[in-house]
């Protein structure tokens, strides 16, 4: 191996040690000097020094333990130079020097047990989901200190410009820092609001690796991975919420589905047509389990549970007629009661459609057709082109097929819409035209 | 990306704090959910298949350092992330052999 290639192939290693420690590495951090901008400075010095040494030192036994110790050397030193900081020296002093005492051997010994660095983990994550934010700051900064991902790579998954993204995350931290929010778990009245942020932001992430084409970016379906895993490891953290456990079965389940979703032509495929055979069983009985986590927590059944168990009803069915249509009916009517919306309506008409006939789906749907949120919905024109086309009505049909059409912005959707569209209208009897 | 990450036979067995350990360092993968599933593997049935003739021989194998005796599923971003991750099972296991592999999914 050239020098060079081997220098190259150490910078990898390193990455992945800053992959798998950063988060934790600047949630302690955070915990010590109480703000996540400077944390994740202090952080990133730990990195370009372990950049600078490791390749020709090696890998440290302990590179956790390596990173944060030199983070917090380093936050001495920042400390010192900064008055405004003075107060929090003697704090991070008293720590240090019952440290320099003893080499440390294990990563416990310098990074704090493991129930502290759970917490300092769990205020990292309602930190930079905090709702001073907005939605795509709080996406941003969750990657960067909680998925470890760099900005170019942020920006890669959300097709966004690296400086608009690199800005999103200096003002995030900039405003958490202005607005002086607390670096920590929020007190019970607040966090049911704050848990639902969270959750949000892991599923926004979530939905974003999903909508990936084929021939994206692969950091794009990467985010996936990324969201489920910050689901799993909020799981742990916080083992008593069943959304939580929520989340991440609809998560699992639906991940599940990512090699049967799009066609070999790249053209996504129903549900109900993808091959049952290619939906990974691994991650499915995993969101069973998290299902069955969040049912043995207890208490009524939150939005991501209702949605999981309609996911788990899907997976459960080895073959689409074996879907058990009215169970996933009567979920989204107790969904739509907790959320009411237009688009968990249309769902529930699909389901009862299947339960109970295109007729009884028809209904549900045309009393959607004035609401003012589903104007501009393609799924609305192409559920009921599809209701139609069951009752026989294929001119109809048609129409809505190509109205859904011209609404999709996706063009392999589009496709699909006219393919649909095409199909109606040959079927259409001479006599009724 | 998932990795297969398996462990040879010919080990010492693992003494008790080493069982401490190993359960610390699932647990620590779990939390990070990392690990998918993990197992130990008896030594189980051979089977050879020659021109239509199949052929089960049950364990014992001469060679215990050749087969898979456990293995753990995981799920990281990156070959390196597994690669680190198998150093420091190893690290805390000792001597002895296994191998890492990428696990290919469903797609192809």
């Amino acid at each position: 191996m050239t020098s060079e290639a081997g220098t190259a192939a150490a910078h990898r290693a390193i990455e992945a040690v800053w992959r798998i420690e950063s988060a934790r590495i600047i949630a302690g951090l955070a915990g010590l000097v109480r703000d996540v901008g400077l944390a994740e400075e202090l952080a990133q010095d730990a990195l370009v020094a372990a950049l600078e040494q490791w390749p020709a030192e090696g890998i440290p036994p302990n590179p956790g333990a390596w990173l944060m110790l030199t983070a917090k050397h380093r936050a001495i030193d920042r400390i010192r130079r900064n008055e405004r900081l003075g107060a929090r020296l003697s704090l991070l002093g008293r720590e240090l020097e019952t440290e320099q005492h003893s080499v440390p051997t294990e990563f416990d010994d310098v990074v704090d047990s493991d129930e502290k660095m759970g917490d300092d983990l769990l205020r990292l994550m309602f930190i930079s989901c905090h709702p001073v934010l907005s939605t795509e700051a709080r996406i941003a900064l969750t990657l960067r200190l909680l998925g470890g991902l760099t900005t170019e790579e942020i920006a890669r998954g959300f097709l966004a410009a690296e400086p608009t993204i690199a800005k999103r995350i200096v003002r995030a931290k900039q405003t958490l820092a202005s607005k002086q929010v607390p670096f920590e778990v929020p007190p019970p009245a607040e966090r049911p609001a704050r848990l639902a942020s969270v959750l949000e932001v892991l599923y926004l992430v979530f939905n974003e690796g999903y909508s990936a084409m084929a021939g994206d970016d692969w950091m794009r379906p990467a985010l996936c991975a990324e969201a489920l895993r910050l689901g799993r490891v909020l799981a742990e953290l916080m083992p008593a919420e069943p959304e939580v456990h929520g989340l991440v079965a609809l998560m699992e389940i639906q991940a599940s589905r990512v090699h049967a979703r799009l066609s070999l032509a790249g053209l996504p495929v129903p549900l109900l047509e993808q091959n049952r055979g290619r939906w990974d069983q691994l991650l499915i009985r995993r969101g069973f389990s998290a299902l069955l986590r969040a049912e043995r927590v207890g208490g009524p059944p939150g939005p991501y549970v209702l949605q999981a168990a309609i996911a788990a009803c899907h997976a459960q069915a080895r073959a689409p007629e074996q879907t058990g249509w009215a169970r996933i009916a009567a979920l989204y009517q107790a969904l739509a009661l907790l959320t009411p919306s237009p688009v968990v309506e249309l769902n529930r008409a699909v389901a009862v459609a299947m339960a109970s006939g295109p007729e009884r789906g028809l209904e549900i749907v045309d009393r959607l057709a004035t609401e003012s949120a589903l104007a501009g919905y393609h799924h609305l024109p192409s559920v009921r082109g599809d209701l139609l086309s069951k009752l026989g009505r294929h001119g109809e049909a048609a129409e809505e097929f190509r109205r859904a059409a011209t609404l999709t912005r996706n063009i392999p959707e589009r496709t699909v819409l006219l393919q649909r569209a095409d199909d109606c209208a040959e079927r259409i009897q001479p006599t009724t035209r | 990306m998932r990795f297969l990450v398996t462990v040879n036979g010919g080990g010492a067995p693992p003494d008790e704090q080493l069982f401490a350990e190993m359960g610390r360092f699932v647990e620590e993968l779990t939390r990070a959910g990392v690990l998918l599933a993990t197992g130990g593997l008896d030594r189980g049935t051979h089977v050879t298949s020659s021109g239509g003739n199949i052929t089960l021989t049950d364990g014992p194998f001469t060679e215990s350092k050749e087969v898979i005796v456990s293995f753990a599923l995981i799920e990281v971003r990156s070959k390196e992330e597994a690669l680190e991750l198998a150093r420091r099972f190893w690290k805390m296991v000792g001597d002895g052999e296994g191998d890492i592999r990428q696990v290919f999914g469903p797609e192809s």
